[in-house]
């Protein structure tokens, strides 16, 4: 009987075990998932701002920036030049200055420049790209200038051309340029979110 | 209103003008200076083009205000420059000119694109030259000019 009871301990002590670390990995899959759904959510605010005109006019996958909120090539043939700056007869600095210009109506930020082609957001018929192939893209450090996540949140809050987006000045006729879906402090607080947990991208496209 | 010291053409110059002005305005209109053309005031026909910090700059949408410290060149200053001066023989010498109205901008882009690249290849021109109209059509003259001033740039002639 000794035996008997013996096993029977044995076998029931396996069979708690056992639960034990299943329950235990299903709560932290349970986890894992949770947070990357909250990843993914946030990336999905993130790029509702890349994606919008003050961002994504100077993310062109071809030789020219646009302009506009109806995204129109950029007057004057301004092309992109070997530096993303123009060339030397027509640079953006001939016309872009430190600051907004709001009397004339040009915007204007600090190093005024096109984003190099590997950070490209749009096709070259300048339709926005997926949400999954900006992800992967800008998360891509043979693409991005070599930006972990940390990096990427600190470019997102402390780039001057990224802040320009929330302070964009006036058009030429003297209204407001439209702003980014949210706040520039949610828009940071989303790529946070993101970041933290692991930049995941959408799997789809 | 407000009082800018400027340097233009290596000179000290003081003016007293609303810090909205467009430098082209107080160019033309304070120092009389009437080198530098108003096209289209848009910066899209390059009439206007200066030289700010060696830059080639639209100045009819510069505000005064934004100029800061950095020296101004203008056409009738380019010609103190080696570059300049090879480029205005060349625009000589070719005949460039029609109606000249565009000229001036249209010099100024011209030395800036072969200070940066002393022996532009064609595609070089058309990007740099593409913001400057000429409402004449000089081009074919404008981009022979160029390429003249280029060989004699290279020639240690300018």
């Amino acid at each position: 009987m000794p035996r008997i009871r013996v096993g029977l301990l044995l076998a029931a002590t396996i069979v708690a075990m056992t639960s034990w670390i299943i329950a235990v990995r299903f709560v932290r899959a349970d986890v894992s998932d949770a947070t990357t759904a909250q990843g993914l959510a946030a990336w999905e605010q993130v790029y509702s701002v890349l994606t919008h005109p003050r961002c994504i006019n100077c993310h062109t996958a071809t030789n020219y920036p646009q302009q506009g909120d109806d995204r129109h090539r950029h007057v004057a043939n301004v092309v992109r030049g070997p530096e993303d700056k123009g060339v030397p007869g027509l640079n953006c600095a001939g016309c872009h200055q430190e600051t907004n210009a709001d009397s004339t109506g040009v915007p204007g930020g600090h190093n005024w420049h096109l984003a190099p082609l590997s950070m490209r957001w749009q096709d070259i018929n300048d339709r926005p790209l997926s949400s999954g192939e900006v992800c992967r893209a800008v998360t891509d450090r043979s693409k991005n200038n070599n930006l972990d996540g940390p990096g990427l949140l600190k470019h997102n809050e402390d780039e001057p051309l990224v802040k320009w987006a929330w302070n964009p000045g006036r058009r030429p006729d003297g209204t407001m340029r439209t702003l980014p879906p949210m706040t520039h402090e949610e828009f940071v607080a989303a790529t946070r979110r993101w970041v933290e947990a692991g930049t995941p991208c959408p799997a789809t496209r | 209103m407000a009082t800018y010291q400027l340097n233009v053409n290596g000179q000290r110059r003081e003016v007293t003008v609303d810090p909205s002005t467009p430098l082209l305005w107080v160019l033309r209109e304070d120092l009389r200076m009437t080198g530098t053309k108003f096209g289209c005031g848009i910066s899209a026909c390059g009439a206007c083009t200066v030289h700010l910090a060696g830059v080639a700059t639209r100045s009819c949408i510069v505000p005064i205000s934004h100029v800061g410290d950095r020296p101004i060149v203008t056409i009738e200053g380019i010609g103190q420059d080696s570059v300049g001066r090879a480029v205005q023989d060349a625009w000589v010498e070719t005949d460039v000119v029609q109606c000249g109205y565009c000229q001036s901008g249209q010099i100024m882009s011209a030395v800036a694109l072969l200070k940066h690249t002393p022996k532009p290849t064609d595609q070089n021109i058309e990007e740099s030259m593409g913001g400057n109209l000429c409402r004449c059509g000089t081009y074919p003259r404008i981009r022979e000019a160029i390429k003249t001033a280029s060989a004699q740039i290279a020639k240690g002639g300018a």
